[in-house]
């Protein structure tokens, strides 16, 4: 009965989807106070009705019901509960849901948040939501429902892949796609603005928190996932530039962009189509992250199985989403006139080189990503690229954005004199110079040429972050949170960088043959090997193997690395055993019995590892504080103003 | 400067930028994309020497030799038409086994090929394009040899990168 109601209430999502982005668009185009006023219930009514749907998915895992297909290809009795709701988005059909489930959320959210908005800018906000909401309904129902029965019901199920079986698979898809899907937002506002033919400083701000937002979401989603790969996949990488992983790194890149343009467009008014074709092209690339995993054209680990109904579908979707959101730009943006100039030195222009760098950035992951696909179509063979093009062709964009971040940083808006700030920039970046090269010198005595100029970049933008706010603070002056927050966001970049920096210049990795007994030396640790024995969990079975770790003789940590054989799907996963310490982060995972009673063991020392996925963390923490700034909450007053001087110059 | 001429400069100090950043683009391409070859092509001498690729196919059944307690192993790799030797040496995938498809980077020495790089799909029924579709085009035709991607019924992960061993 539940998988009925499910679908039934999936249906009546899709028609509440349509009726919303019918009165949501076609309402303020006809002047219609009705339909205008009929938007908000298609909001909670859609909303409600993809709930009822979530949850008897849930209902369905979780009381084991396998005559669901979906469920009885995922799930299987002996799976823990926390897997069993878990193995909801562990597969395409309910990761569409899940997709479908948020972006109700985020609509929802603006929903609630429209109030503050001009009412009819608000209805073609949701309006345009429920397009994107009718397309990924539509293309469940038709191409992937997850509630379609088995006749006769499976005896069992065929189990959860095991490698999803872990708690990262319960937080790591949903706040992934809790960015994805929140770049539909921007998105939305930007269709909005470009339907009404008019854009000003308050959009920008009605728009920035919720770009933030999306941007924090998929940063977070991004290094959980790393964070996961880290632990789980038994190999210690951390980030491999997996087709997937490029696609949901385009749309933060972007997103990065996104949020520095329309700074410029709330502080000055000004890089208005700009930010416009960002807040599209984000979203863009989200769809194109989707249509590259679900359709399986591209070589991947999350290649799901591939329906060519499916990548048909979702191609079409893309093009007219895009292609419509295009069009609406190349109708609108000449409409959107920027009311001044800018110094060459000022912030602007730093800001302008930002984009223009991070755009180049996702432009050469995109065409990593995409080459694969094209050489194989025109029959150029079978290529594949990986880190050995991603990683030199990215720096060279990524390494003039930091030295340029920490020189703007200093700029002013609009009146370039860097001149009077010559004296800061030098003295930071002695400073940064010093202390990078001391540290890597002092610390490792070696490194590559990148390592201390990776390390003085990052220290760099520090201390040139720190200049302002310490500043203000000295000086007694007010530090706004957006302030606060963008200073915490660029030291988690600087975080990041330094960290990235260290782990690929130093770190240690080693394939072992070992006996047990015998003790082996890795990078200044000793590791003994005390044999293995046999282990038993809820699912699986498999051996268990100790690893001591010393250090000059002191004792640093037992580490129980397993080889787990799991019983449905015969599957061998490696359980890998990460002792972390002051960021010194050392992996040990179990290889295969050589034979000779000899087990091959991988050990791997990466320095400062988990300050990359800390860094993603302060980012995001540096976004939360910028959003909770006061002026986004005064902007009912600012709407107010213009609205009721009716044709007044919208700012000036 | 007038601000017509420093837009001027701007916009050429971008596209410049731009220009630059293709062409190093488009040469970082040429000399870091790694080309897949199957064993008929190796055979054939299609691979360029001394340059590393990856080489795809199935693990030929009972190929598998190890000296006990030793990490080097070898195996063939057969496209049903021709064999490669491959040699490795660390720890294999867990989803590496006879019978299985597999990727591997390295380069050919002597005859045999050298890995530095196995690679493994997470999911055991997933059988990597590039290979079904070398092992479609030898005319391999013996059942359950060759699984199509549509027919596997498992998911991946939403996110994460490759099971890989080597780096």
């Amino acid at each position: 009965m539940l998988p009925e109601l499910g679908h039934f209430a999936l249906i009546l999502a899709l028609l509440l989807a349509a009726l919303q982005a019918f009165f949501g668009i076609a309402g303020p185009m006809f002047r219609r106070e009705r339909w205008v006023a009929a938007v908000t219930p298609a909001v909670a009514g859609q909303a409600v009705m993809v709930a009822t749907a979530m949850g008897c998915l849930i209902a369905s895992f979780v009381g084991d019901d396998f005559s669901v297909a979906y469920v009885a290809e995922n799930s299987n009795s002996a799976l823990p509960l926390i897997y069993r709701v878990a193995a909801l988005w562990g597969a395409h059909e309910g990761s569409l849901l899940l997709w479908i489930m948020l972006l109700a959320v985020w609509t929802v959210a603006v929903a609630v948040y429209a109030n503050r908005l001009p009412r009819l800018f608000a209805a073609r906000v949701l309006g345009v939501l429920g397009v994107i909401s009718f397309g990924f309904l539509l293309f469940t129902l038709a191409t992937s429902n997850p509630f379609l029965r088995l006749d006769p019901p499976a005896l069992d199920g065929r189990d959860l892949n095991p490698i999803l079986q872990d708690p990262g698979l319960a937080g790591h898809p949903p706040v992934l796609y809790t960015g994805y899907v929140g770049f539909a937002v921007a998105f939305a506002f930007a269709c909005g603005a470009m339907l009404e033919g008019r854009m000003d400083q308050n959009w920008a701000r009605w728009t920035r928190p919720w770009v933030t937002a999306a941007w924090a979401f998929l940063g977070c989603g991004i290094a959980m996932g790393s964070f996961w790969a880290y632990y789980e996949l038994g190999w210690g990488g951390f980030w491999f530039w997996d087709p997937v992983e490029c696609a949901s790194f385009m749309p933060w890149l972007v997103g990065t962009a996104l949020i520095h343009s329309i700074a410029v467009t709330d502080k000055r008014g000004l890089f208005k189509s700009w930010t416009l074709l960002l807040s599209v092209l984000a979203f863009s690339l989200s769809l194109l992250g989707t249509f590259l995993v679900r359709s399986g054209v591209l070589v991947s680990v999350h290649s799901f199985a591939a329906d060519p109904s499916r990548g048909v579908f979702i191609l079409s979707f893309l093009i007219v989403m895009i292609g419509g959101a295009l069009s609406l730009y190349a109708w609108r943006a000449p409409l959107l006139k920027s009311p001044a100039g800018f110094d060459l030195g000022a912030r602007e222009s730093f800001l302008l080189f930002n984009n223009v760098l991070l755009v180049i950035a996702a432009a050469t992951v995109l065409a990593g990503t995409l080459a694969p696909l094209i050489s194989g179509a025109l029959k150029l063979g079978t290529v594949s690229v990986g880190p050995q093009f991603f990683n030199p062709t990215f720096m060279l964009s990524m390494l003039p954005l930091l030295a340029l971040l920490s020189v703007g940083i200093h700029a002013g808006w609009k009146r370039g004199r860097l001149g009077t700030q010559l004296r800061t920039l030098l003295y930071t970046f002695i400073a940064a110079a010093v202390f990078g090269c001391g540290l890597v010198y002092g610390i490792y005595s070696h490194g590559h040429l990148l390592t201390p100029v990776g390390a003085t970049l990052g220290i760099w933008i520090i201390l040139s972050s720190l200049v302002d706010p310490v500043d203000r603070l000295r000086r007694g002056l007010s530090l706004p949170r957006a302030v606060v927050g963008m200073t915490i966001a660029h030291i988690g970049l600087a975080t990041a960088v330094i960290a990235l920096t260290t782990v690929q210049s130093f770190t240690n990795e080693k394939d072992l043959s070992l006996a047990p007994g015998t003790s082996a030396a890795v990078g200044g640790y000793q590791f003994r090997f005390d044999g293995v024995r046999p282990i038993e969990g809820p699912n699986y079975d498999g051996v268990g193997g100790t690893v001591v770790v010393t250090r000059n003789g002191a004792p640093i940590a037992v580490l129980k690395p397993q080889k787990r054989q799991y019983w449905v799907q015969h599957q061998v996963t490696t359980e890998t055993a990460i002792h972390y310490s002051r960021g010194n982060n050392i992996l040990v995972a179990l290889g295969d019995d050589l034979g000779a009673n000899r087990w091959s063991v991988r050990i791997q020392i990466r320095p400062l590892v988990s300050f990359i996925w800390l860094a993603a963390v302060i980012m995001a923490l540096g976004g939360a504080i910028a959003i909770s700034d006061r002026r986004y909450r005064l902007t009912k007053v600012a709407v107010e103003i213009p609205r009721a001087a009716g044709t007044a110059p919208e700012h000036a | 400067m007038t601000p017509r001429r420093r837009r001027l400069a701007l916009v050429l100090g971008i596209v410049a930028g731009v220009a630059i950043a293709g062409a190093l683009g488009l040469s970082a391409f040429r000399q870091n994309v790694t080309f897949f070859f199957d064993p008929s092509a190796v055979t054939a001498g299609k691979v360029p020497p001394g340059e590393g690729f990856r080489l795809g196919g199935m693990v030929t059944k009972g190929s598998l030799r190890r000296d006990p307690g030793s990490l080097e192993v070898r195996f063939v790799v057969t496209d049903f038409q021709h064999d490669v030797p491959v040699s490795y040496s660390g720890v294999l995938p867990d989803l590496f086994r006879e019978g299985a498809g597999v990727v591997a980077h390295g380069r050919m020495q002597g005859g045999t090929f050298v890995a530095d790089e196995v690679l493994a799909k997470h999911d055991e029924k997933y059988m990597p394009p590039a290979v079904a579709e070398s092992l479609k085009r030898h005319g391999e035709s013996r059942e359950g040899l060759v699984t199509p991607p549509a027919a596997t019924p498992q998911a991946a992960p939403p996110a994460g990168p490759t099971a890989n061993t080597g780096s």
